[in-house]
């Protein structure tokens, strides 16, 4: 069966790509992915703020405690090497390249529009084959409007896409009031890919200790419905290839996916849960229900679902929300 | 002559430079001030710098500097050049082998930044005492007297051992010449080929021992053989004399740089000469040189080679004209007929006299002084007084000079008139924080004027003994001409102070010169500053024409995210005002020095430095000065009118940073002073204070468990006490049903508090309905000082607990009692202080304490102020410390004399029944003392005899009085550090471990050399980066606790009250009360783990939670009871080991340098834990046979009481 399909401007032989997450941490788990049949791979994000946290916190806890007393001038060893920043992340792109035929994505999210562009060029420079931008972004500021919170992450985008000539994708979230419009936005900065969408860690509380906790849970499909009903009404309106990510598991999510419009999905929490081996599972399920259906390739039924195409496009409206609801209650109350 | 290469490196580096590239094998020890020497050697290595010859030199560091030099004798043996540096105690460690490596002919050189040996007191600062311990040793000695010297000597030094086979002891002045910054030329590479011959060097290789060529050395010899044995190598210390000589050519010829054994500057014909070695002969040459100008005729003979030392050519360079010699000796040997030198010359010139190789035309006087000890200040206007005596009729001899002695009257007067500098000399003075960068910046400014311009420069820097809030003044120079001036700027042209408030506590202006100008961080507006300022401030402003300057550089430093980091601010402050450079050349070099500093530890951190220099600049102001004093305010007292006598006449003083001033007669002649000094000082080091709510709070106590000043303290009292209360004071009742009805209070001492959040971080009462809220939340100081330094007051004159009082002692109830160990100057956040207040809470008034060198000898007992103290009856722990190898020998002499005290008056309580009466005598020798209850009985036992014994007129009552409060048991605590408990120490602990003495043995554990700078310790675990093992340690932690369980009669835990503070205080308890040796191993977070010290407590929780770090106690008295000694007091291990090791820099540097290497160091330390879990599990199950757990022996059976009793 065809599976084969192109992401980023890059052709792929399946539309399985492994998301940014921990997999990719190790070298290993990176070579089973590819040999389980993974088309690409999207490191784990390098967050500038955490850099940046580390470097200052180390400023302050080696350096300052250094040439303030006589009997010892500094408390640590000098450092043997440049290891901080993005370098160890940068080395570990160069080794899972090193590592893997299959084109390795680099995956950023700065904070500043200097370190946008500066990490950027460096991820670009050790060899990434693309660049997915992590909007990931928390507006909790009251006096930082919905217009500017969009301008800055436009022009970070385009900054971006003009200072490098890899592929740029950028992931997005959903909480956007005029996502389409904003998707569109994206489009014409001349991005590559739009990757829909991203998960937002959400604390608990603990009732006990008063305290917020950070755990982070595990996708699971209900997720995925929110992904196909944007990527269903941005098919054919973007330039832009389009990626799925969050709360694929099954071939039956990619094929759904794929019907929406999506060029690629991205997996982790199924990974995570069922190991690498579970895309050749996906793989080949996928491959039997294309046959078993009459479908000649995956790409024949890429968008057939989509808000163009589908026979109620409806069912993509808020109106139509509405009933849904509605008729999930009549049924809850029988 | 070869033009060299200029660098501007301190002593220490300028030694160690020479020293790598001239060996194959060094073996260290830190000890201050030489430590640098040994890291640096290390680090080279480390970074794969190689030797002249292409090899990479080995470093180990050893257990001790006995070790370190038995280590380089057997490298040394089997034919490697090797080398070491050490200083004071560390170079008396090794004079053994000092001694062989001497006899054995080895060519060898050793560096040492010369120190103060501990006598009275220890001193980390610079004087000959220790090198001139080694005199007999056989080794040359060569002195350095600047750090151009120590660099070119270190060279001359190995140069010549090859070719003498006479080993060489190079050395300079500890601190003034190690850690002053100076810029020299560089001997490069070429250059010490050229001086160091590759035949001597394979003459070495072939005396190496090896089984390819075997010899025996290292014989034992009888009398008829030794002697002459010994003579035998008389012709080679002949012939060193001349090859150093040679060797002195050598580097001459190639360098232009001319030294000679004994050098001569000043008049030809001078009649008065100084005789000197070391950094004072730099500034005695600079004084000479003046006076000499002025046509005075007096002259200066510089001591290189003291070792062997050159009769004839001492005497050949003394001007003819000579008639008045003072030989000055930075050292001091009491009882000796006169210091080293001064017999050296006498006899020299005596010698000389008798050979007839003088040319003297008449016999001079020669006369002999001290000066110099312990880094004390030595001047011009010294210099000129020590000449000045020498046109007496009669001079002074065995005088002293820098002191005013009132006792002995030794001392020579001198005033200051003499130390001018001249004009084309700058001359700045910076006062600032330890933890605010100055020392840092300076270091980088002075490399920066060296490098960027042709004058020669100078940085030295004075720091307090604190490490909490520690002051820090550097001296900067930049001259067109080489600067000799080894002393502190009399009268700089340029002061900064960094911190405003120092203006309340240090008279920062007074050596300001005449039309100085004056920087000043204030954080305070440009139109407000003036005001500001102190009285006595704003006068020395107006009457020296002084200029001021002002920044906010703390608001400065907080905008572009640098906490308090204001060093680059300053610095850039500093370029802009002083002119040195122009200010856009300076600005570039700042920043270029920024990103050679801080481009390792991140762009980001280089960023922001960067965005400081370019904020700096517009907000700095020039301050108009208006004609006169406008202030109301005068510089507050620097203690309370309350404090006692001795306080108010001596460590007030000292806390001025005037205690050069003090003269002999204020001094007590032993080195004993008395406790509770802290208490006075008052340093308002924190920005935030904790504020405590009584309506959250369920006072549990945690917050003044893990204090580690003291600051913060709770206590329950009579509701009746609270009458005079301040409005503001806080009381509500007391939860605990122990004393219902009573009032409880949780106060902090605002101006002792040193902001380190660990209360509030462990503080577990939260607000329900606003849980950021806790029941002690921080709060800026400044607007609390006043209420809460009242509060204070009333809150210290509470009633005190007893420890009767109290039903049972655990964590909480603890804190109901007075902490006898208060307000140390330990690091905010410290991690073994809370341990050392809990232990004088729970046993303080009858405490010994034997405390190694380390860090909780130097918070525990540096002058000015000490934290130990007294409560209300006086009593309190007696403290002391011995050295850093010796410590547990050391307290187990203290328990040998207390066991032999007790007995005593026991035996004669027993002897003067018929005196004192039967009851009490029953009363006295039957007491039960393994109760509070019991001690609190016997201490009313002995005030009884000793009233008794008042009535009894027989020589043995008056032997009674003076050993009767030894009737009531004491407390013997060995403390110290993991330096000394595994490794210096060991040797000493096993052997005390092994004796069964009734000790108490607490190991601050930081993992880690603290004090001296972070270097690996045996306690070190596997993969942690220390200095020495800078890609993270490869061998595990060393398990003392283990080896100290496998003897079976040692009462063994190991504690880290952040993890479970009730077992803390359980296993002091326990230990205590154990009738033999106990060890306690106490984790202790360290600002050397690289983390915020706040987090402490969480920290140790994760090590207990992830079994990095186990808790449990063995006690072999339950073995009797059938039970298994072994108790955990901790669960299996979690996977929690990443998270713990990630939140260290310690270990996570190695993480992002080799991500690879560090999750095999995770896994070893997952292993690890799971292991010794495992096999602890086991140990916790085994029941001993009754028989075999009496090796416990306590003072009653000791084998000194036994064999009287029998």
């Amino acid at each position: 069966m065809n599976l084969t399909t192109e992401y980023l401007g890059m052709p792929l032989a399946n539309p399985i790509v492994v998301g940014a997450g921990p997999l990719s941490d190790d070298l290993d788990t990176v070579r089973r992915l590819e040999d389980a049949g993974a088309a690409a791979i999207v490191l784990r994000s390098l967050f500038e703020e955490q850099i940046v946290r580390e470097e200052m916190s180390e400023f302050v806890h080696l350096d300052g405690h250094g040439d303030s007393f006589g009997e010892a001038a500094s408390f640590f060893p000098s450092p043997r090497s440049f290891a901080l920043g993005p370098h160890q992340y940068l080395e570990h792109l160069r080794k899972v390249k090193h590592a893997v035929g299959i084109p390795v994505i680099g995956s950023l999210n700065g904070s500043r529009p200097e370190g946008w562009l500066e990490y950027a060029r460096l991820i670009a420079e050790a060899g990434a084959n693309a660049l997915e931008l992590n909007l990931y972004r928390l507006s909790a500021d009251p006096n930082l409007d919905a217009a500017a919170i969009e301008r800055r992450s436009l022009e970070t985008v385009m900054a971006v896409r003009e200072s490098i000539t890899i592929p740029v994708a950028v992931k997005l979230s959903p909480f956007y009031t005029a996502f389409a419009h904003m998707a569109r936005e994206f489009d014409r900065a001349y991005v590559d890919a739009l990757v829909l969408f991203n998960r937002f860690y959400q604390p608990d509380i603990d009732v006990e200790a008063l305290t917020a906790t950070r755990s982070l849970h595990l996708s699971d499909a209900s997720e995925l419905r929110l992904r196909l009903h944007w990527i269903a009404i941005l098919s054919g309106r973007v330039r832009a290839s389009l990626a799925v990510t969050g709360g694929v598991h099954e071939a039956v999510d990619v094929i759904k996916a794929t019907m929406a419009g999506a060029h690629v999905t991205q997996m982790v929490s199924a990974l995570l849960q069922r190991g690498p081996n579970h895309i050749r599972v996906v793989l080949e399920d996928l491959a039997r229900w294309l046959t078993e259906h009459e479908w000649e390739s995956l790409s024949a039924l890429r968008g057939n679902m989509s808000f163009e195409k589908v026979p109620d496009p409806d069912a993509y409206e808020r109106a139509n929300y509405m009933l849904m609801l509605q008729s999930w209650k009549d049924v809850s109350w029988r | 002559m070869i033009e060299g290469r200029t660098i501007t490196v301190d002593g220490n580096e300028a030694a160690a430079s020479v020293a790598h590239r001239l060996s194959e094998v060094i073996a260290i020890y830190p000890i201050t001030p030489s430590s640098p020497m040994g890291e640096l050697a290390d680090e080279w290595s480390a970074h794969g710098r190689p030797n002249i010859w292409g090899a990479v030199p080995e470093v180990v560091e050893m257990q001790s500097e006995g070790g370190a030099a038995g280590a380089v004798h057997g490298a040394l043996q089997a034919g490697a050049l090797a080398t070491t540096f050490t200083a004071s105690q560390g170079l008396l460690l090794m004079l053994p082998n000092m001694f062989k490596i001497a006899g054995e002919l080895t060519p060898f050189t050793m560096h040492v930044a010369a120190r103060t040996i501990a006598t009275h007191a220890l001193s980390i600062f610079g004087d000959h005492s220790d090198v001139m311990a080694c005199r007999s040793t056989g080794f040359a000695m060569l002195s350095s007297a600047s750090v151009q010297e120590a660099h070119d000597f270190a060279a001359i030094a190995h140069a010549a051992t090859l070719e003498s086979r006479v080993p060489f002891l190079h050395f300079f002045d500890g601190f003034r010449t190690s850690h002053e910054v100076s810029k020299i030329e560089m001997l490069d590479d070429d250059d010490l080929r050229a001086l160091v011959s590759g035949d001597r060097i394979a003459e070495h290789r072939r005396r190496a021992l090896t089984p390819d060529h075997p010899v025996i050395r290292g014989t034992a010899q009888n009398p008829d053989t030794f002697f002459q044995a010994r003579e035998a190598a008389n012709l080679h210390y002949h012939a060193c004399i001349a090859i150093v000589r040679r060797t002195m050519a050598a580097f001459a010829s190639r360098t232009g740089r001319r030294y000679d054994l004994f050098e001569y500057v000043g008049h030809p014909e001078a009649e008065r000469v100084l005789v000197i070695m070391g950094s004072g002969a730099e500034t005695a040459h600079e004084t000479i040189e003046r006076l000499s100008r002025r046509g005075e005729r007096v002259g200066l003979v510089k001591v290189r080679l003291y070792r062997p030392f050159d009769l004839e050519s001492f005497v050949r360079i003394l001007p003819k004209t000579v008639r008045a010699i003072a030989v000055m000796d930075r050292t001091k040997e009491p009882g000796a007929v006169g210091e080293p030198l001064y017999l050296d010359v006498r006899a020299a010139l005596d010698e000389a006299r008798d050979q007839r190789c003088s040319e003297l035309a008449v016999a001079p006087v020669v006369v002999g002084g001290r000066y110099g000890l312990s880094s004390k200040e030595f001047t011009p206007s010294m210099v000129a007084a020590v000449l000045e005596n020498l046109t007496q009729e009669h001079p002074r001899n065995h005088f002293t000079v820098g002191i005013v002695d009132d006792v002995t009257h030794t001392s020579l007067r001198y005033d200051t008139a003499f130390d001018e500098e001249d004009d084309d000399v700058t001359t700045a003075v910076f006062y600032g924080l330890g933890s605010d960068g100055t020392v840092g910046a300076n270091k980088n400014s002075i490399k920066i004027i060296g490098e960027e311009t042709q004058r020669h420069v100078q940085g030295y820097f004075v720091y307090d003994s604190k490490k909490a809030g520690a002051t820090t003044v550097s001296h900067l120079r930049t001259s067109p001409r080489p600067i000799r001036s080894a002393y502190l700027i009399p009268k700089p042209r340029f002061v900064a102070c960094h911190q405003f408030e120092f203006l309340d506590r240090l008279d920062v202006l007074e050596r300001a010169a005449d039309g100085a100008v004056f920087l000043l961080n204030a954080p305070y507006p440009p139109d407000e500053v003036w005001d500001r300022l102190p009285l006595e401030v704003q006068r020395q402003i107006i009457d020296k024409h002084i200029r001021v300057y002002a920044i906010d550089a703390s608001t400065v430093a907080k905008r572009v995210g640098m906490g308090s980091r204001i060093n680059t601010i300053m610095q850039t402050c500093f370029f802009a005002i002083s002119g040195v450079l122009p200010k856009a050349e300076a600005i570039a070099q700042i920043k270029h020095a920024i990103e050679k500093t801080y481009s390792k530890r991140g762009v980001e951190v280089v960023r922001r430095n960067f965005e400081a220099v370019d904020a700096t600049v517009a907000e700095l102001h020039e301050i108009p000065v208006p004609p006169t004093v406008t202030a109301e305010r005068g510089r507050p007292p620097l203690v309370s009118s309350e404090a006692p006598d001795f306080v108010q006449r001596m460590t007030a003083v000292l806390m001025a940073g005037k205690g050069d001033l003090l003269p002999v007669s204020a001094f007590p002649v032993d080195g004993t002073w008395p406790l509770g000094t802290a208490r006075w000082e008052k340093r308002n080091l924190a920005v935030e204070i904790p504020v405590w709510d009584p309506a959250v709070c369920i006072q549990c106590n945690q917050c003044a468990l893990v204090c580690p000043h003291a600051a913060i303290r709770a206590k329950v009292y009579d509701p009746a006490a609270l009458g005079g209360a301040p409005p503001t004071f806080k009381a509500v009742p007391y939860k605990g049903l122990e004393f219902k009805g009573r009032q409880y209070t949780i106060q902090v001492a605002p101006e002792d508090c040193t902001g380190c959040t660990l209360c509030v971080e462990v503080c577990p009462a939260k607000d329900r309905t606003n849980p950021r809220h806790k029941a002690i939340d921080m709060h800026p100081q400044a607007p609390l000082r006043q209420t809460e330094r009242d509060n204070y007051a009333f809150f210290v004159d509470l009633p005190e607990t007893t420890r009767l009082e109290l039903a049972k002692i655990d964590h909480r109830t603890s804190q109901l009692l007075e902490p006898l160990f208060e307000y140390s100057g330990a690091c905010a956040g410290c991690g073994e202080t809370p341990y050392l207040k809990l232990l004088t809470q729970l046993f303080g008034d009858r405490a010994l304490i034997a405390n190694a060198t380390g860090c909780s000898s130097i918070y525990g007992g540096n002058l000015p102020t000490t934290p130990y103290s007294t409560n209300r009856e006086g009593l309190g722990p007696a403290w002391s410390n011995s050295l850093f190898e010796d410590n547990a020998e050391f307290g187990l002499g203290l328990r040998l004399a207390v066991d032999h005290h007790t007995h005593l008056a026991r035996t004669l309580v027993a002897s003067l029944r018929a005196s004192i009466g039967d009851g009490l005598a029953d009363r006295v020798l039957d007491a039960d003392v393994s109760s509070e209850e019991g001690i609190h009985s016997q201490r009313e036992h002995v005030r009884a005899l000793m009233h008794a014994l008042t009535h009894v007129d027989l020589p043995e009552a008056r032997r009674l009085e003076a050993v009767a409060e030894y009737l009531v048991p004491k407390s013997v605590w060995l403390v110290g550090g993991d330096g000394w408990a595994y490794d210096i120490g060991y040797g000493g602990l096993d052997h005390v471990l092994a004796s069964g003495r009734n000790v108490n043995i607490l190991v601050l554990d930081t993992e880690v050399y603290s004090n001296t700078g972070g270097q690996q310790s045996k306690a070190t675990p596997a993969g942690a980066v220390a200095k020495f093992a800078s890609a993270g340690k490869t061998t595990p932690k060393k398990d003392l606790g283990l080896l100290a369980n496998m003897y079976g009669h040692v009462y063994v835990a190991r504690i880290a009250f952040g993890a479970k503070m009730p077992q803390t205080v359980q296993a002091l308890l326990e230990a205590e009360a154990y009738p033999g040796t106990s060890l306690v191993i106490a984790y202790s977070h360290c600002i050397a783990h690289g983390y915020d010290m706040a987090q402490g407590a969480s920290q140790q929780k994760l090590a207990v939670e992830s079994g990095v770090w186990p808790l449990y106690r063995f006690d072999p008295r339950r073995s009797a009871k059938g039970e298994p000694p072994m108790q955990l007091d901790y669960g299996p291990p979690k996977p929690l080991a990443a998270e713990y090791m990630r939140n260290e820099s310690r270990f996570r540097v190695v993480e992002r340098a080799d991500p690879d290497r560090f999750k095999a160091f995770l896994k070893t330390a997952q292993d690890a834990a799971q292991r010794r879990y495992g096999l602890y599990e086991q140990l916790a199950g085994i029941r001993v046979p009754l028989e075999e757990t009496t090796g416990a022996r306590g003072k009653d059976d000791a084998p000194a009481a036994r064999e009287r009793q029998s």
